[in-house]
């Protein structure tokens, strides 16, 4: 059974701010979650590839070099551009 | 009101692709259902005159010239907000066309602007945009399905003949069916998702909704097609869907899982009854065929599709797109500033990174995966007995507003009929097929083989012809 303290885990895992409301919602609704999804224990998976869809025609391509976005353009929705870069909070003191 | 494409392209043969471009603007305008977040009247203008001035020139004019449409604003279009509905990205201008974007601006379409979504498209009633619900305008009190909420609601209300929405287990197909109108969700592979904001990459597709058959196969031809920029993108062959639509249903199988269907409402079980006696009368027949695993779908898509999301998701956070909410360091300004998206987005994002974490990812994710390919199987079976399979595309009619938004289980158990075609890869369609409850919209969801779109669209052309 999920607890709290597993749900601050994962949340803290996906970097994901959570209020201690918020924790207690998505514990139980994660919890009927996880109890729905059992159902799946009950199918019979033997020998099956789990990457067995994927379909013919997609198969590897040329490493070929081509224009991508233009540096300024992928800057101009950035919160905080610096020079020729994405600026960040110091990450460590 | 433009009801089809058809009557667009004959305007716009006319040379006055502008004064249907000016109507369409009126009516995005006056959007009383939250169907619209943003309406680009001066790029709609000029792509409107252009088609004119080809027109009055003697220039050949694109398939779509002068057709009004609106696309969902998980697209990105040079210049304009793309906001997934999600204050993460409010206010963000997107800095490139989608692929799908460039081939309706290629065919010489009208685009009005970018339609409402469940944020991120993570939803299925129009409820969990971060800047308002979407109503039915069949009724206004009625969700009109998700995510692809505010692409329905523009057709359905008259505002474009035709929309894109985008399908990762339903996403245009359940709109399609709560608002009376045609969706298509393309075979997995078949239109590039370049430029479409990605929720999970192994599902996302981008697809049509229009009123009838004709413009939503009209629409399909434009934006399907190579391109190398999707490294999923399939070199298929390009049908000419378009008359596929009138090809009729004689000699047509058409599946139908028993076992499933029952789930459905026995208003909704009436209605698909009612539209498999009119493709019987047509002279297709019904074959009864077994997906034995399609039940799992649920289950098998809520751990995928979060697991892809989560990761696909780690983008929005404060440093290279939109908000950013600061904090005393790096990681708390990742949380604070993802602490913004809505609930349905977290309570995702933390399934989708539990199914993923150390401990869980055998019992959960690849487990999943594995009973995906048996969904898979099952189709493959199907068809060796039938051409088409067929269920009500969802268990009820469109619910009340505000109905269902505690229990988000209790909504995600609803898209059991159109998730296992998304998990298969394969291509789906909803027609409307009549009424229900309270006389509301039903659709009639068919699953097809790989890259026979055109089947399923001759199955929608079908159905009209007796409405």
């Amino acid at each position: 059974m999920l607890d709290e303290a597993e749900v601050r885990q994962v949340a803290r895992l996906a970097r994901l701010g959570l209020t201690d409301e918020e924790v207690g919602v998505m514990r139980g609704q994660l919890a009927g979650v996880l109890a729905h999804v059992r159902d799946l224990d009950a199918v019979d998976v033997e020998g099956v590839d789990p990457l067995g869809l994927a379909p013919a025609g997609m198969g590897s391509r040329e490493d070929d070099v081509r224009a991508g976005l233009a540096r300024e353009d992928a800057l101009a929705g950035a919160p905080e551009p610096v020079d020729e870069g994405f600026g960040v909070p110091k990450a460590f003191e | 009101m433009t009801r089809s494409i058809g009557e667009a392209l004959a305007a716009a043969r006319d040379g006055s692709a502008q004064e249907v471009a000016t109507a369409a603007i009126a009516r995005a305008r006056d959007d009383r259902w939250g169907a619209l977040l943003h309406v680009d009247q001066e790029g709609a203008l000029a792509a409107a005159a252009s088609v004119d001035t080809a027109a009055t020139e003697g220039r050949a004019v694109g398939p779509l010239a002068g057709v009004p449409v609106v696309i969902k604003d998980n697209l990105c279009q040079r210049g304009t907000p793309t906001t997934c509905a999600s204050k993460l990205l409010e206010g963000w201008v997107a800095p490139y066309d989608a692929h799908v974007v460039e081939r309706l601006c290629a065919a010489g379409a009208v685009i009005v602007g970018k339609a409402n979504l469940d944020e991120f498209a993570m939803g299925s009633s129009g409820e969990t945009s971060a800047f308002g619900p979407t109503r039915n305008p069949c009724d206004e009190a009625r969700v009109p399905g998700g995510s692809s909420s505010g692409s329905a609601a523009a057709v359905a209300a008259g505002i474009v003949p035709a929309a894109l929405g985008s399908d990762t287990g339903g996403s245009v197909r359940q709109p399609a069916a709560f608002c009376g109108l045609v969706g298509l969700k393309p075979t997995y592979g078949r239109v590039s998702r370049y430029g479409l904001v990605a929720f999970a990459s192994s599902l996302d597709q981008v697809g049509p909704i229009a009123r009838d058959a004709a413009s939503a196969a009209a629409l399909f031809d434009v934006v399907a097609g190579y391109d190398p920029r999707d490294a999923t993108s399939a070199d298929a062959p390009r049908g000419e869907h378009v008359a596929a639509v009138a090809r009729g249903v004689r000699g047509l199988r058409v599946g139908v899982p028993r076992d499933f269907v029952a789930g459905a409402d026995p208003d909704v079980r009436d209605a698909f009854e009612r539209a498999l006696d009119r493709l019987v009368e047509r002279g297709a027949s019904v074959v009864d065929v077994a997906l034995p695993h399609a039940r799992h779908g649920v289950s098998v898509y809520y751990l995928v599709a979060t697991a892809e999301a989560s990761s696909n998701l780690a983008r929005f956070d404060g440093v290279r797109f939109g908000l950013r909410v600061e904090g005393a360091d790096l990681t708390e300004t990742y949380e604070r500033t993802r602490a913004r998206f809505g609930p349905e987005v977290k309570r995702r994002i933390l399934l989708g990174t539990y199914a993923l974490s150390a401990g869980y990812y055998d019992a959960y994710y690849l487990r999943a995966q594995k009973v995906r390919v048996r969904i898979a199987e099952d189709f493959a079976q199907a068809f060796e007995r039938c051409d088409v399979v067929a269920t009500p595309t969802t268990p009820t009619v469109a619910w009340r507003l505000g109905e269902r938004s505690d229990d988000p289980l209790q909504t995600w158990l609803q898209d059991l009929y159109t998730l296992p075609a998304s998990l298969a890869g394969l291509p789906a369609l909803s027609a409307p097929c009549g009424t229900g409850e309270a006389g509301l919209p039903v659709g009639f969801h068919v699953t097809g083989r790989r890259w026979d779109e055109a089947t399923l669209l001759a199955v929608a052309g079908a159905l009209e012809g007796e409405r």
